[in-house]
């Protein structure tokens, strides 16, 4: 019979391994290690940040989505538009190419959480504010093949029925105290400013375009002015993308010169 | 230190338990423990991962020195090679941008015959052209132009605002309907203050108008001149260049069927054309006003 106990003669040469071996016998010894092993990542990934306040920097025209456009952006997660569209433009040639500038830290400061993304069945979103109308939009969401015969984008007919709006001041009270500039007339006024946004002749307007100014665009964006429905929310959100602020047409235009 | 009677000192024996069985097929010890007559092997860590560990290790040593790495607060370490994603992504697309400008910048002006009878560089162009409308118009407008139920044809001969390609241009770069401020404006007010009676009977009126056999000199003939006429014509054949469609050509955009009229005549109508200025290059808005207007001419000029 050959020596095969060559194999343990040569880890017990190794101080390494045989710190190892040893350790496996005492558990509490091992939990302890497997501890400081793990929180080296967790340092190395959390560290940085608690610096993030310094190192993203804020744009001064970045605005936060409306409570109308919040609430397609819960539609959004709540259909599981993710899944397939992501919302980042990565730095890469080509992506800016056909997208437009690619995607800044700070466009996503108000998204919690964000909607970044790294898998596409679809086309990404993050500048797909104004590119299409609303009528397109409703069409394209109520029977997708009905404009675009080769999509496999399901069906969502059922976008038609009335928003809730019940939740949206607790849903701003909530993004407030994470950070999100919203103040409390804001969440007060969140149910009157979501039905404001898409009946721009009404005289809630006011309200609106006191608190959120003229930048969000506000009409009917279903279509149908007598009801409020999720469609309304969702395209307002869908064309919000992108639209919050100028930061990255003016980074790249800088980058270009 | 070497004691010939400890099991644990002998050639193959476990270090801790001076276990030395063997396993007969594998030739490795086993660790001793024995469940019901079934035993572990005690086989070492493979040599080839320990390798690939320490390989990884150095790795992440020359990328720690060669490219951007660690936080340093408010900055981070550059790495000697200086690499920054965004600055090298924006100097891609300006060298692919370059590729294209020789013939693309041509297109900045808007002397449209000269481009056109331009063979040679309507061959570059045309590819070009229909990438960038199947990435932004066939979303509305179809693959080839054929429109749906609310969005226009543009692959035949009926044009709303004129046929010109400079007019093709002005629509593309501010839109119909948009906040642009140069925008096209064209709305199909509602009716809804109209008797119902009288808006069926328009209807059916304007559904026959495409056949011709329609008397304007009857009641809703009257109805027609009185409300439809100033901007679709006293005939409906349309054709002033204000965004509002022949009533007597089989073109249509939402349907002239009675069931659409009352639709129409009861809601309006407000298509949007978003504005591409902006998203897109004044060349390459020239360049697609040029491709959408040889789609509407016959003998498939969109080639």
């Amino acid at each position: 019979m050959p020596p095969t106990g060559l194999l343990s003669r040569s880890r017990r040469s190794d101080p390494m391994l045989k710190l190892h071996y040893n350790l496996e016998k005492i558990s509490m010894g091992l939990v302890a290690a497997i501890i400081v092993a793990a929180s080296i990542g967790g340092i190395v990934e959390i560290a940085p940040l608690f610096t993030i306040d310094e190192t993203v920097e804020m744009p001064d025209d970045l605005r936060p989505y409306t409570p109308l456009e919040l609430a397609g952006r819960e539609i959004y997660i709540r259909e599981g538009c993710y899944a397939c569209h992501s919302q980042m433009v990565r730095s890469l040639a080509d992506e800016l190419d056909r997208y437009g500038p690619y995607s800044l830290a700070a466009e996503s400061a108000y998204d919690h959480p964000m909607l970044w993304g790294s898998k596409r069945t679809g086309p990404d979103l993050a500048r797909l504010g104004g590119k299409y109308s609303d009528d397109w939009h409703v069409a394209h969401l109520i029977d997708p093949r009905s404009v675009v015969p080769a999509s496999i984008m399901p069906s969502y007919p059922w976008l038609t029925d009335p928003l809730d709006t019940g939740l949206l001041s607790d849903s701003l009270a909530t993004l407030a105290r994470l950070g999100v500039p919203y103040d409390e007339d804001m969440i007060a006024a969140a149910e009157a400013d979501a039905l404001a946004q898409s009946r721009p002749d009404s005289d809630a307007m006011d309200g609106f375009l006191e608190r959120y100014g003229e930048r969000p665009a506000a009409r009917v964006f279903d279509g149908d002015p007598s009801r409020l429905t999720e469609m309304d929310a969702l395209v307002a959100y869908l064309q919000s993308l992108g639209t919050l602020t100028d930061a990255p047409y003016r980074t790249l235009a800088e980058g270009n010169q | 230190m070497s004691n010939p009677t400890d099991p644990r000192q002998l050639l193959g024996a476990d270090p801790h338990t001076g276990n030395r069985k063997i396993d007969p097929v594998t030739g490795y010890d086993t660790t001793g423990h024995d469940w019901g007559g079934i035993t572990e092997l005690n086989t070492a860590f493979p040599k080839v991962v320990i390798w690939a560990l320490v390989l990884t290790f150095l790795y992440s040593v020359i990328a720690w020195i060669l490219l951007p790495a660690w936080p340093t607060g408010r900055d981070y370490t550059r790495g000697l090679l200086g690499l920054n994603q965004g600055e090298e992504a924006v100097s891609d697309f300006r060298d692919l941008s370059e590729v294209r400008q020789d013939w693309l910048s041509r297109f900045e002006g808007e002397n449209f015959v000269a481009l056109q009878s331009d063979a040679t560089l309507m061959a570059t162009a045309m590819p070009a052209a229909a990438r960038l409308f199947a990435d932004n118009c066939a979303a509305c407008h179809g693959t080839n132009g054929q429109g749906g139920p609310g969005f226009p044809v543009l692959s035949d001969e009926t044009w709303l605002w004129g046929d010109d390609t400079e007019e093709i241009a002005t629509t593309i770069r501010h839109g119909i309907n948009t906040e642009d401020p140069d925008t096209r404006y064209a709305e199909m007010p509602a009716f809804d203050w109209m008797e119902r009676s009288d808006r069926l009977a328009l209807a059916e009126f304007v559904s026959e108008m495409p056949g011709g056999a329609v008397d304007f000199e009857s009641s809703v003939g009257t109805v027609f001149a009185e409300n439809c006429s100033s901007c679709h014509g006293s005939t409906g054949a349309g054709g002033l260049e204000i965004g509002a469609p022949s009533l007597t050509d089989e073109a249509v955009i939402y349907g002239q069927n009675p069931g659409t009229v009352m639709q129409t005549l009861r809601r309006g109508r407000h298509g949007v054309m978003p504005a591409w200025n902006g998203r897109l290059s004044e060349a390459e808005i020239n360049l697609l006003a040029l491709y959408v207007a040889r789609l509407g001419q016959p003998a498939g000029g969109g080639q």
